[in-house]
């Protein structure tokens, strides 16, 4: 496939770009890994006192050598060891990632669970009571930030019910599948109640785009039965621009849920990564922005991709 | 891992069977929260700080310091006085010229290898300790140490190049941690964590958790608890919220305004310790017009410390002079314009030449503390009735400690380390080759003399009244404005109980602490 295989050349240049953005603007950030090791007492340090942990550090050779070794390593599949985990950055990221792809997973089928229906249901019931109270409701998902969704669902459970799930110490979904989904379900609640609330107002106004064409009104004056007109006929013409929604906050997720994660004590992505600015943990920083920009070009083509399957006059290659 | 479960659940729904996964997933979060509380022997921490790393000789952060303390030993410690104490060593002495430190180890000690803590680890320790390639910023308070004697296996004998009473306090710092010669030689200081202390480490996730497991042949005592297991809960909130649901037992708890709202949960008891880490505006002598005596002298008359300390800390402290450590903290009031005074201030700043005011911009670090920006915010407001306009520029803690080293700001509102030491705490600031002048900038005879009176001083009495003029003439010159001190904050539940906090902020005490069943 023609198209493919041209999106699939430009990863490595894309890639590219990004790795020296992130090269750079990390370094350009006053701070280094000593200060961060070290607050204030890094003033106690001799010349010769920083100049070692300079090299334990890997920074002490200049920026254009120390961007050529980790491009070297990079390219054979090694993007360095993480100085705050002594590990090599790829098992770090490794190890964060089930937890937010299971995040990101269940987010987005909560979202599409709730919004789709929601959205749907709102353009069918146009301009009643019913539409506007889906709205409404719309409106204040998309509007509230999920810091206050999050601490509103901890405060109420802990304070109302004095429970709430098990905190910090994660278990992975194979060790125990029910305690997995309850640590992640509050968090995936906080996530999807914003994506949702999207979801709804794309799947309402592509609805009632869709419900408005010829072929709609041929299809029920054939007799077809209203939900069939809406669930068979007209929703998967709707669905494209909520694909795209969906690819797009899919894609972001996968990049981890700092506020949430942090709010929430998951250790995913999202925290890993901005643990490891806080501590100018510089080949971590790299190594995972690197492998969040993969998982986002990969989604995007997913979603192309998938344009082709709802909609086969959709030519990838052609346009 | 698990995605197949949930794109199946995702696709199966599409045809409106919403209702069914909603009380699907109701029912699972009503199984899984009531999870059953873990075996009460085991206490259950949380911090929302996490240790950097665990090399005891090269970590200064108080995160990583508070975990390498449960697993390393120094030859002394203090106690919740700032008493020196026992630790490694039974006993300690100083020849009469103040020049030989001697040191009689415990013959019971034993590292978490198994190998017993001997003489030659402890000059091990020291000399990777004062090894420059080693890079620990602590070298800084042992470079009086000319050599280490073994006269036997259990004594350990520090010549000194003059006499250095703080040297003694300066050891009971995690960072003088004596670790196993093997384990220098082998190079795994700072990957693996083996201490004579009572904790043994057995895992460590990075910003997510720690399980430790107690030292069975600790020479120190017994350990009450089978272990600790540490969850790190970012946000603090969430911290308040887990110890409500009884998920945690013990809780350490930096910000004053979560640590107030505890003693509101009638199952929970929050211990509130005063610290010797000092609140403190700092001004920046070398830059106009802060090089004069009258402004910085306005600067201090005109600020409310009572006022800064009541609406930024909710009144969570004491106020307080550049002297923290109970045993030579001064009556703060008879410190210079400790009672403000704003006709006053305006006076010093208008014979200063300053009459109508000047504009400086103060820098403060996101968080840390929680109340910096508070601070600032209510430190502007005051310096603004005399005329003066500060802008305030928050930054990362990382930024900030780059700016702050540089010493490229006009004022900065500042959380400083106490020591139970006066020496040790202000001779990298007051003292003519202190290393951190650069950022201090400014210093006067009178007080590099004190100083250097106050580190070969013996006397007790004398060292007392050495480091009082010392504070009386710091206040005075007021390079920096002192604020107040703050209180560190544990809470648990009812059950637990043994726990002494010292002022320190250490977690030693977590090795008598009980919890009952």
């Amino acid at each position: 496939m023609n198209y493919l295989t041209r999106r699939l050349v430009t990863f490595p240049l894309v890639m590219l770009g990004v790795s020296i953005l992130v090269f750079i603007s990390i370094r350009l950030v006053p701070g280094d890994a000593i200060t961060a090791m070290l607050g204030t007492e890094a003033g106690l340090l001799t010349p010769d006192q920083r100049a070692a942990l300079e090299a334990y550090f890997g920074i002490d050779q200049g920026w254009l050598v120390q961007y050529g070794r980790w491009l070297t390593g990079a390219m054979q599949g090694d993007l360095g060891i993480s100085v705050t985990y002594g590990k090599p950055v790829l098992d770090v990221i490794l190890e964060r990632f089930p937890l937010t792809l299971e995040l990101a997973l269940l987010s987005m089928a909560i979202a599409l669970l709730v919004g789709l229906p929601a959205g749907v249901f709102a353009a069918t019931r146009n301009e009643r009571p019913s539409d506007l109270i889906v709205r409404v409701f719309a409106m204040i998902g998309q509007s509230t930030p999920n810091f206050v969704v999050g601490l509103l669902i901890i405060f109420i459970l802990s304070v109302g019910f004095g429970v709430l799930p098990v905190m910090g110490a994660f278990t992975p979904f194979f060790v125990d599948p029910l305690q997995n989904l309850g640590q992640l379900i509050l968090p995936a609640i906080t996530l999807g109640f914003a994506f949702a609330a999207s979801v709804t107002r794309i799947a309402r106004s592509a609805m009632l785009d869709v419900l408005s064409e010829d072929y709609v009104r041929t299809a029920r004056s054939k007799g077809v039965p209203a939900l069939s007109v809406i669930w068979r006929h007209a929703l998967p013409n709707a669905l494209i621009p909520v694909v795209t929604l969906s690819g797009v906050e899919f894609g972001y997720l996968l990049g981890g849920a700092v506020i949430v994660e942090q709010i929430f004590a998951l250790p995913g992505l999202g925290r890993m990564v901005l643990d490891a600015i806080l501590q100018r943990d510089y080949a971590l920083v790299q190594g995972s922005v690197l492998f969040i920009a993969l998982n986002f070009m990969i989604v995007n083509l997913i979603v192309d991709l998938t344009y082709v399957m709802l909609d086969p006059r959709i030519r990838l290659g052609d346009r | 891992m698990g995605q197949s479960f949930f794109t199946t659940s995702a696709s199966g729904t599409f045809r409106g069977k919403s209702l069914v996964s909603t009380v699907a997933l109701a029912a699972l979060i009503g199984t899984a929260v009531l999870t059953a509380p873990a075996s009460a022997a085991t206490l259950r921490m949380a911090w929302s700080q996490d240790a950097t790393g665990l090399d005891p000789h090269k970590q200064t952060a108080f995160s990583s310091i508070r975990l390498l303390e449960l697993i390393y030993e120094p030859l002394v410690r203090l106690d919740s006085e700032l008493k020196i104490i026992p630790a490694l060593a039974q006993s300690w002495e100083f020849t009469e010229d103040g020049k030989t430190l001697t040191f009689k180890l415990d013959p019971e000690a034993k590292f978490q290898n198994g190998d017993k803590v001997t003489s030659a680890d402890v000059k091990a320790s020291f000399e990777r300790l004062m090894a420059e390639e080693t890079g620990a910023a602590a070298r800084a308070n042992f470079l009086s140490i000319e050599s280490i004697g073994t006269p036997d296996e259990t004594t350990a004998v520090f010549n000194l190049s003059q006499p250095d009473v703080p040297i003694l306090t300066a050891m009971t710092s995690i960072n003088a941690a004596v670790v196993p010669v093997s384990e220098i030689e082998a190079g795994s200081i700072g990957t693996k964590a083996i201490g004579s202390g009572p904790f043994k480490l057995e895992k460590w996730e990075p910003n997510a958790k720690e399980v430790l497991s107690a030292n069975k042949d600790w020479a120190g005592g017994t350990v009450a608890v089978d272990g600790i297991d540490i969850s790190v809960l970012p946000d603090e909130t969430a911290i308040l919220a887990a110890l409500r649901t009884r998920q945690v037992d013990f809780a350490l708890i930096n910000d004053p305004l979560v640590a107030t709202l505890v003693p509101n949960e009638a199952s929970l008891t929050l211990n509130r310790t005063p610290v010797l880490n000092y609140h403190v505006l700092q001004l920046n002598p070398s830059r106009s017009p802060m090089t004069e005596l009258g402004v910085r002298q306005a600067i201090s008359c005109a600020i409310d410390r009572q006022d800064v300390l009541d609406t930024a800390l909710l009144g969570e402290g004491e106020v307080s002079g550049p002297l923290t450590m109970p045993a030579y903290a001064s009556d703060p009031s008879q410190l210079f314009c400790y009672e403000r005074d704003v006709e006053k201030a305006k006076q010093l700043l208008a014979d200063a030449g300053h009459a109508e005011g000047f504009s400086a911009t103060v820098i403060a670090a996101t968080g840390e503390p929680p109340t910096a920006a508070a601070e600032a915010q209510v430190i502007q407001s005051q310096l603004a009735e005399i005329g003066i306009k500060l802008d305030i520029k928050m930054m990362e803690l990382n930024v900030y400690v780059d700016t702050w080293l540089k010493g490229d700001f006009d004022m900065a509102v500042a959380l400083n380390g106490g020591r139970a030491d006066p020496y040790s705490m202000y001779n990298r600031y007051w003292t003519k080759d202190g290393n951190l002048q650069k950022v201090a900038n400014y210093i006067d005879d009178t007080l590099d003399d004190l100083m250097q009176k106050g580190r070969v001083e013996t006397d007790p009495d004398k060292r007392r009244e050495i480091f009082g003029a010392f504070e009386k003439h710091l206040a005075e010159v007021s390079p920096w404005i002192w604020l107040y001190t703050s209180y560190s904050y544990t809470a648990q539940q009812k059950n637990v109980d043994g726990f002494v906090a010292t002022p320190t902020g250490s977690l030693f005490g977590l090795s008598t602490v009980t919890v009952a069943q």
